[in-house]
């Protein structure tokens, strides 16, 4: 199977083609560099992504508060994550790093606070 | 009149990174003046990470990343005021500015940072054709709405524009349940960051589509649909390639334009292209002790360089509070981007006040392929680097070192340019 994909190393953008063999990467094509060969395996065997997003805050001076899933998480979970954050609610104040929900949608990854709201 | 011997112009990365440096350069008596309700600009609504990776060697989220800069102005003693508007800056450093507290008042600066920021184009700027219904938004007003006030604009989006914010948007928009349609781009190719295409477009099957754009505008009282149609080499559309796309909300992610109202009000000498002041080697203004830096001298892609580019204003404008204008000024070296390079901040160079390495920044017209981007002292080229790609949306620069420029006493022009290679 040949999966199509855009390298993002760096601005030049390759268009990348990879070969699998079942879940195994038979072979990168299209890279101009090593990078995107990194780039292009990592990304059909384990893509995973930082989500951010925001939740409503109480009784503090802004209504809501950014947050983000401390380390990245599987891409295929993404949609769980921001289902996990709807109707999130919590008090003020609130610290950057502070847990928000921890091992959210079963991905072992605490959602953090990224503002502090006073 | 108060007086300072610092007033910086804004409390985005821009101003927080200048005051910082001007602190630490010993200029104790610095002001910012910012006119939100908090520090941290723009910062503050761009929730999405992947800032500082150069500065701090992680990828933080904006208010992340601001509050790294803002904990340093409140370590450092830095004094601010929020919710101040300023109104007009006078040729001899008098800052009229207003808040609810003390009114319209007077401060008295000795040097002046510039770090008003940018803000973004509008509608009235495109000539879309059609009604003015609601739910048609710039995507930074709708990332504010989002993001800070907590209000969705729409349930069925089409962004106009592939700026990096429509692009953080679109994805942005999908994760709060709406249906992104399509993101168009005039240009044939996209104003954003590589990146931002992948993981904010491709992941979630929103398609670009390149060398379009909206020539009619349906709906009354709010946004029905919009009519997509495709454009030739002049950005002409092409009848025939119409396409109606329903929706209920339209964000132009279609540039930023530095915020300059204040500087040419003071008699700030612009450049076209950037619509930022020109400046020299200390990112100084035509006018003595008044400096820029940051979007408002010209609309950077990474907050990074906004920060280095500002703490060196910062610098520059404590060691002018100390040192006073550089006295016997020698001619200046006059600084050209020709052959696809389209400016170059700086402008000028004296190399007596340069620092051991001034980084030139610049961006290009179009896209280039295994290009060298080349430096010329005068006739001779000095500088070759080869670059796989350069593009608009895409930041370049070229390093020149104090060394190298006093090997070239008699010095009158550097020039930057595209080569093939």
């Amino acid at each position: 199977m040949e999966i199509k994909l855009t390298c993002i190393a760096c601005p030049m953008g390759c268009p990348l083609s990879v070969e699998m063999d079942g879940d195994k990467v038979v072979s990168v094509t299209g890279n101009t560099c090593p990078r995107g060969k990194v780039y292009g395996e990592k990304e059909v065997t384990n893509p995973t992504r930082i989500v951010t997003s925001t939740v409503k805050v109480s009784g503090g001076e802004s209504v809501m508060v950014s947050v983000k899933t401390k380390n990245d998480i599987p891409k295929g979970k993404i949609f769980d994550v921001v289902k996990a954050l709807k109707d999130v609610e919590i008090p003020a104040p609130v610290k950057i790093g502070d847990i928000v929900i921890a091992d959210v949608a079963g991905t072992g990854v605490d959602i953090v606070a990224t503002k502090n709201v006073d | 009149m108060k007086a300072y011997d610092i007033v910086i112009i804004g409390g985005g990365p821009a101003g927080l990174a200048a005051a910082a440096a001007a602190k630490r350069s010993g200029i104790d008596s610095i002001l910012i003046l910012e006119r939100d309700r908090e520090l941290g600009g723009i910062l503050n609504q761009c929730i999405h990470n992947g800032f500082g990776l150069h500065t701090f060697k992680e990828e933080l989220t904006g208010p992340e990343y601001a509050s790294r800069f803002i904990d340093q102005v409140e370590e450092l003693g830095i004094e601010y005021k929020l919710n101040t508007m300023v109104m007009d800056i006078s040729p001899n450093k008098v800052v009229t500015a207003m808040n609810r507290e003390e009114g319209l008042y007077e401060i008295q600066a000795k040097a002046i940072v510039l770090a008003m920021g940018c803000r973004e184009r509008s509608r009235g700027a495109l000539n879309i054709p059609g009604y003015r219904p609601a739910g048609i938004y710039s995507a930074g007003t709708a990332q504010r709405l989002v993001n800070m006030e907590g209000f969705m604009p729409g349930r069925t989006c089409v962004i106009l524009g592939s700026g990096d914010i429509g692009l953080i948007m679109a994805r942005r928009m999908t994760f709060e349940g709406a249906k992104v349609k399509v993101v168009a781009e005039l240009m044939p190719y996209s104003g954003g960051l590589k990146r931002n295409i992948v993981q904010c477009l491709d992941d979630y099957g929103i398609p670009l589509k390149l060398s379009h754009t909206v020539v009619d505008i349906k709906g009354k009282e709010r946004l029905e649909g919009i009519t997509l149609a495709q454009v030739d080499n002049k950005g002409k559309p092409i009848p025939g390639t119409e396409e109606f796309y329903e929706c209920d909300t339209l964000l132009l992610s279609v540039g930023l334009i530095p915020e300059n109202e204040l500087s040419n009000g003071m008699g700030v000498a612009m450049n076209p292209i950037t619509s930022g002041p020109i400046v020299n080697e200390s990112l100084e203004t035509n006018i003595e002790g008044v400096f820029a830096c940051g979007n408002v001298l010209h609309v950077h892609d990474l907050v990074d360089f906004v920060s280095e580019e500002a703490a060196a204003a910062g610098r520059n404008a404590a060691a002018y509070v100390k040192d006073g204008a550089a006295a016997n000024v020698k001619e200046v070296i006059t600084l050209k981007g020709v052959d696809g390079v389209r400016y170059t901040v700086p402008s000028t160079i004296n190399v007596d006040r340069m620092a051991d390495q001034l980084i030139v920044r610049f961006r290009v017209g179009g896209v280039y392929k295994n290009c060298y981007v080349s430096t010329y002292f005068d006739d001779e080229r000095v500088l070759r680097r080869k670059r796989p790609v350069v593009a608009p949306g895409e930041m370049e620069e070229v390093k020149l070192s104090k060394e190298q420029l006093l090997k070239y006493p008699d010095l009158k022009t550097i020039t930057i340019k595209i080569e093939e290679a």
